[in-house]
């Protein structure tokens, strides 16, 4: 069973805008899901529906197999948000918000735990200060206590990263690899790809309100992945031999390198081929280098296709 | 029914009021003190007694319940106006609570800071004058149920209100006049005949008039109605927020 199930979920706006057009997905427990998507693709109103700050126009969701409307007590139990706007009390001081958040999830009081989530997150020496004293990237960090405090079986973060300095980041992702070793799922959004690359296990690419594609972060890489093979020649060419002509090179860098595309996944690269060919054709190589496709082109690859389909289409 | 998350809404509420204590304190002291310079000195040297009670201890009941009402209403929907205003309300929506639960946390730490302004009051009059309760526990249920249910109207105003300016409208434009117009400085029996009939129409005067019978044994319309209209009044309110809670008015988009 998945820890959240997420059934033709549709959300129409008051003014009638379609946010999210019939969305399923299902989260294993455990995993960290990163979802991409272009401003305004939906991320946020999926969260949104999910932890109940949003109600849905049709579909269903679970929770760790509780309903989140007849069993929205349990199912949010098990829910930990952090929101995309920094939402905080701004008089309040950082520990008492805190509490105020583990209250307000019916646990019990545990200084001892709330000690300790402060100072993974570098707030404990702040935790007497009001919340308006601090910075813009401690705030965020209080909202990611907040949602932490009530020990959290799914945790979804809501562009953590945006406006965070490097070092935080890297002590935030310090405490979601904490939190997936305890076995907590985890649902981000970012903008920054290469995070998403760097911690998720797998991707979601949502773009006006559709799931375009979930897959697991290695598989999706691998199957999309197109990869370049460059071949550095000792000599410089001014243009691809007729021998070559079968292989679709690119000559770049003033005929120092041959690029060649092809396809990691296919069955016959045709690499070994054109490593023949260009011995006969009596060209000597100094270097060869592949590069592969970063997720970010796959992402960009994957909107710009569905919105040129809906221009067609339309 | 999630107690734990009531106490922690009835917490961090009070501690708002707690950080303001010294304020919330004082300024009650100071307006009463001046109502009774002003009523109780000025008028008072002319009006001598209102069946049979000084006309400084007269005031005091309508004293007590203007500041009590207006300070209900004040606090629960600044209350909750607030979170929806800076956007904290997220937490709330999302956190295994029913409405019932948030109505309770909020509307319980408002109705205790007006209770608690009320006691200031009474304090503070009981030095300008002498005051006698013939009905103590009628008074302190009176009170009680006049923070509980003003808090609640408050509750609604704050989830209806989409800017502070209609968050004050409320309470300047109909409550200030209904409490005036309602006997809290004279008795109805003072007033014209036409008058006292439009009177009549005024839920806040069965109030004050139920709340001075407990202090002096005397009203203006028998007692059993005020109870009657308090409770009305206090199950108008519950069925609105009931209402709120089954649509989600304008707290859930
Ligand atoms: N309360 C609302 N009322 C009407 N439309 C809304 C509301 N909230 C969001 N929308 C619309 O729904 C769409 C999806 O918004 P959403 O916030 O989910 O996007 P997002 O993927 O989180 O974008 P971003 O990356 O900018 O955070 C947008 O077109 C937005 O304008
Ligand atoms: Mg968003």
């Amino acid at each position: 069973m998945a820890m959240v199930e997420v059934r033709d979920v549709r959300k129409v706006y008051d003014g009638g805008f379609e946010a999210l057009g019939g969305v399923t997905l299902d989260i294993d427990e455990g995993e960290i899901l990163a979802l991409l998507g272009p401003n305004g693709a939906g991320k946020t109103t999926l969260i949104s529906a999910i932890c109940g700050i949003t109600t849905l126009t049709g579909g269903t969701i679970r929770v760790g197999g509780h309903d989140i409307v007849e069993g929205f007590r349990a199912a949010r139990n098990l829910i930990g948000l952090v929101p995309q706007e920094i939402t905080l009390e701004p008089f309040e001081k950082v520990i008492n918000t805190v509490r105020f958040s583990r209250g307000l999830f019916g646990k019990p009081r545990n200084e001892a735990l709330i000690e300790d989530i402060l100072r993974k997150l570098s707030l404990w020496d702040k935790k007497d200060s009001p919340i308006r004293a601090l910075s813009g990237g401690m705030k965020r960090r209080v909202l990611i206590a907040k949602a932490l405090s009530h020990e959290p079986r799914v945790l979804f973060l809501d562009e953590p990263t945006a406006g965070v300095d490097v070092e935080l980041r890297r002590d935030m992702w310090a405490v979601v690899e904490g939190l997936k070793r305890d076995g907590v799922t985890i649902i981000l959004t970012t903008h920054y790809i290469e995070e998403a690359e760097a911690i998720a296990d797998r991707i979601g690419v949502i773009n006006k309100g559709e799931i375009l594609l979930v897959e697991e972060k290695t598989s999706l890489m691998t199957r999309m992945g197109q990869k370049e093979l460059r071949v550095e020649l000792v000599h410089p060419l001014d243009a691809v031999p007729p021998a070559l002509d079968g292989f679709d090179l690119k000559v770049e860098q003033a005929g120092r390198v041959l690029s060649y595309a092809y396809d990691a996944a296919a069955e016959r690269t045709g690499i070994g081929r054109l490593m023949a060919a260009l011995a006969e054709a009596g060209l000597s190589v100094r270097d060869v280098q592949t590069v592969q496709n970063s997720l970010e082109d796959i992402f960009v690859g994957l909107v710009a296709a569905q919105d040129a389909d809906q221009e067609t289409a339309a | 029914m999630n107690c734990l998350a009531i106490l922690a809404i009835y917490r961090f509420e009070m501690s708002r009021f707690f950080r303001t204590l010294l304020q919330s304190f004082i300024s009650p002291v100071i307006s009463t003190s001046l109502y009774f310079v002003v009523f109780g000195a000025a008028i008072g040297s002319r009006i001598n007694e209102v069946e049979g009670v000084s006309y400084g201890a007269f005031i005091v009941p309508g004293l007590i319940m203007l500041s009590v009402m207006t300070q209900s209403i004040s606090n629960a929907s600044f209350g909750i106006y607030f979170p929806k205003f800076i956007g904290t309300v997220y937490e709330l929506l999302s956190a295994p609570v029913t409405f019932f639960e948030i109505v309770l946390g909020y509307v319980g730490a408002a109705a205790t800071k007006a209770l608690f302004i009320g006691v200031v009051i009474l304090g503070t009059a009981a030095l300008f004058v002498d005051l006698s309760i013939q009905h103590p526990l009628a008074m302190v249920a009176f009170l009680l149920l006049t923070c509980l249910s003003f808090a609640l109207l408050g509750f609604i105003i704050g989830i209806w209100a989409k800017s502070f300016e209609q968050l004050q409208l409320v309470p300047l434009l109909i409550v200030t006049p209904l409490v005036f117009l309602g006997g809290s400085f004279y008795s109805v029996s003072m007033l014209p005949p036409v008058w006292q009939t439009i009177t009549l129409f005024n839920p806040v005067l069965y109030l004050i008039s139920g709340f001075r019978w407990a202090f002096f044994g005397m009203a203006d319309v028998p007692v059993g109605l005020s109870l009657l209209a308090i409770g009305v009044f206090t199950a108008l309110c519950m069925g609105v927020i009931w209402w709120i809670f089954r649509t989600g008015w304008r707290i859930r988009s």
